[in-house]
């Protein structure tokens, strides 16, 4: 980044350049109407799911919440394993989360923390081995979870991806950042082995890069459509996409109750989303504004 | 770093936990990076070099290992001359085009606007754009598959009202012949609805990318340019966008890489079938039914090395055109 981010104080109080006030009314009516855009389908969802699949199919469509959410919830209940496969989504992408931590936050102290031969050659492997496409190897993949007896089990799932290179990038930029190299010599002298460095000390110190990197581990994983899809084949061992799917796929679809399930697997990241918007948002950029 | 041992025959005096904790310090660091290389080697690497391996053998897995037979390029001449392959290339590229170019040209004025032009509502703004980016696919495609319906769809009612009420009439009015329009149905309409749906879902990560390149502009820059009598649009035009350039480059390489790469969105959207002649599949899709629906393994290997090198192309591409004079500026 560069140094002159930070623009000097007198600066910053300068008025805004887009003046004159029909401007002002314009721009604003615009940007509103552009998050109002952006909103309309999560409300849409949010009404549909409390309607019949008959008011969901009807003209003029409702506009307003029904009183249809529990009868929803049945006939979803009803025709797919959901509570099962929730518990399956939330597994996966806990699991998912712990043990990216685990080995990015241990790989990332390792390339800021030390000097080592080939450090740079092997880092920057690193970071192109983010540059393949996921889906040149998917063949393969199936072929290995099978050879491993693996398939249709969650650790399908989450085992491959548990040292991710996109968390090791950003750990080491983290830690680089946050741990001074001194910290480490007296931690040294007073005897530390250096995974006790690691755990004691520098995990303390880069909670708030942890966060970060857990929320976006456990929002890839939760919406993770194409791996599941192709590992996990019976109703009870599947996620909550699939599930979605598997309902879409029925002969008979209720709308209604798979806009029911589409709210239940789109509420637990809008919760997450709304708590702590600005982490997610400055994680998922992080590379491209360093790079 | 650390202290030298005085000679060689010092260090094999030395007691055993000594050399232990030398041994860890000095082993420590490839320890802690290993999981990645392992990994990565089981589940990266060599998935790569068996799947270009797989490429030149015909092989159904129902029938074992034991049947793969070696064929050489046949199964790359089959798909050169396969007019599915080709209709899903075109798809891919056509709604990479349709989904990503409105992407930046409205995420970088937007960008642009909500610095310039908005104080405090400028994170929630940007958060609300930015939500369906963080939301499963799967979900929103289906939510967007009842938009889209063709009688019953909000779009077209919305649509339907707009071409007949007296305030809009003179600019929709135009529209009222071709109503409903079946979106999920019609070949014509399938990309566009696909399209729609990728916009929607992405734009606000290009508009947060945008936001964080224009933070990197020093605030004077434009002051100076003001003082000198420069307008809104002449900055724009003049400082915002040559500064911008390392940023859009960064971020039209992220869509071209994951737009080629599109799977669930026209897969829902679509059912899984990929549309009404094959006009709403994507080289995934395709990918996906020739390896797991029709057991064609050594095709769908070759599918994923063509559209690689498709992938890897445009990238090339992408930066021989923009990537340095882009990088320079960066400097």
């Amino acid at each position: 980044m560069q140094s002159t981010a930070v623009p000097p104080k007198e600066a910053r109080q300068t008025p805004a350049l887009l003046g004159g006030l029909i401007g002002k009314i314009l721009l604003y009516g615009l940007l509103f109407f552009l998050a109002l855009l952006t909103l309309f389908p999560f409300y849409w969802m949010f009404v549909l799911a409390t309607h019949a699949q008959g008011d969901i199919f009807s003209a003029p469509p409702p506009v307003w919440f029904g009183d249809y959410l529990m009868r929803n919830y049945d006939a979803l209940l009803a025709r797919v394993p959901f509570i099962r496969n929730i518990w399956n989504s939330v597994y996966i992408a806990l699991m998912a989360t712990v043990t990216t931590l685990f080995f990015a936050s241990l790989a990332g102290f390792g390339f800021a923390m030390y000097e080592f031969k080939f450090k740079k050659q092997l880092f920057a492997f690193v970071v192109a081995s983010l540059m393949i496409p996921p889906l040149l190897g998917i063949i393969p993949y199936y072929l290995i979870i099978q050879a491993l007896g693996w398939l249709d089990t969650p650790r399908a799932v989450w085992f491959p991806g548990m040292a991710g290179a996109f968390g090791i990038f950003l750990m080491r930029q983290y830690i680089a950042s946050a741990v001074p190299k001194d910290l480490m010599d007296a931690a040294r002298i007073d005897g530390a082995s250096e995974f006790r460095i690691y755990w004691n000390i520098v995990l303390p110190i880069v909670k708030p890069g942890l966060a970060t990197l857990g929320m976006l581990t456990f929002i890839g994983q939760w919406n993770n459509f194409l791996g599941p899809l192709i590992v996990l084949s019976s109703r009870e061992n599947h996620t909550v996409p699939l599930a979605l799917r598997t309902l879409q796929g029925l002969i008979q679809t209720d709308w209604g109750a798979v806009l029911f399930g589409t709210a239940l697997a789109v509420v637990p990241l809008m919760i997450i989303f709304v708590l702590a918007s600005k982490q997610v948002i400055e994680g998922l950029t992080a590379g491209a504004v360093k790079g | 770093m650390q202290q030298r041992p005085g000679t060689p025959n010092d260090r094999a005096h030395q007691p055993l936990s000594t050399r232990i904790d030398r041994w860890q310090r000095r082993a420590a660091p490839y320890l802690f990076i290993s999981p990645f290389f392992i990994l990565f080697a089981i589940f990266g690497l060599f998935p790569i070099l068996f799947s270009a391996y797989l490429s030149l053998q015909v092989w159904n897995p129902v029938q074992g290992l034991g049947t793969m037979r070696f064929v050489g390029l046949e199964n790359y001449v089959f798909l050169l001359d396969d007019p599915w392959f080709w209709r899903s290339m075109s798809n891919t590229i056509w709604i990479a085009i349709a989904s990503g170019l409105p992407q930046h040209l409205v995420a970088i004025p937007l960008a642009f606007a909500l610095v310039m032009g908005v104080r405090s509502l400028r994170h929630p703004l940007t958060a609300i754009y930015f939500m369906p980016y963080i939301t499963s696919a799967v979900a929103v495609a289906l939510v967007f598959s009842t938009i889209f319906g063709t009688q019953f769809g909000v779009l077209n009612q919305v649509m339907a009202y707009l071409a007949q009420a007296s305030w809009s009439a003179w600019l929709f009015g135009g529209l009222a012949d071709t109503l409903p329009i079946n979106w999920l149905g019609r070949a014509a309409y399938i990309k566009p609805a696909i399209s729609i749906l990728v916009f929607w879902q992405f734009f606000g990560f290009n508009v947060v990318l945008y936001t964080a390149g224009l933070a990197t502009i020093p605030r004077t820059y434009y002051e100076a340019a003001q003082i000198d009598g420069a307008s809104t649009r002449q900055s724009f035009w003049h400082i915002t966008l040559p500064l911008l350039r390392p940023m859009i480059f960064f971020a039209v390489t992220f869509t071209i890489i994951g737009n080629l790469q599109l799977f669930d969105q026209p897969f829902i959207l679509t059912g899984g079938t990929g549309g009404t002649a094959q006009s709403g599949m994507t080289a995934a899709m395709y990918l996906y039914r020739t390896g797991f629906e029709w057991l064609e393994m050594g095709t769908a290997a070759a599918i994923s090395w063509l559209l690689f090198l498709v992938i890897g192309t445009l990238t090339v591409i992408h930066f021989y055109f923009f990537g340095r004079s882009g990088l320079e500026t960066r400097e």
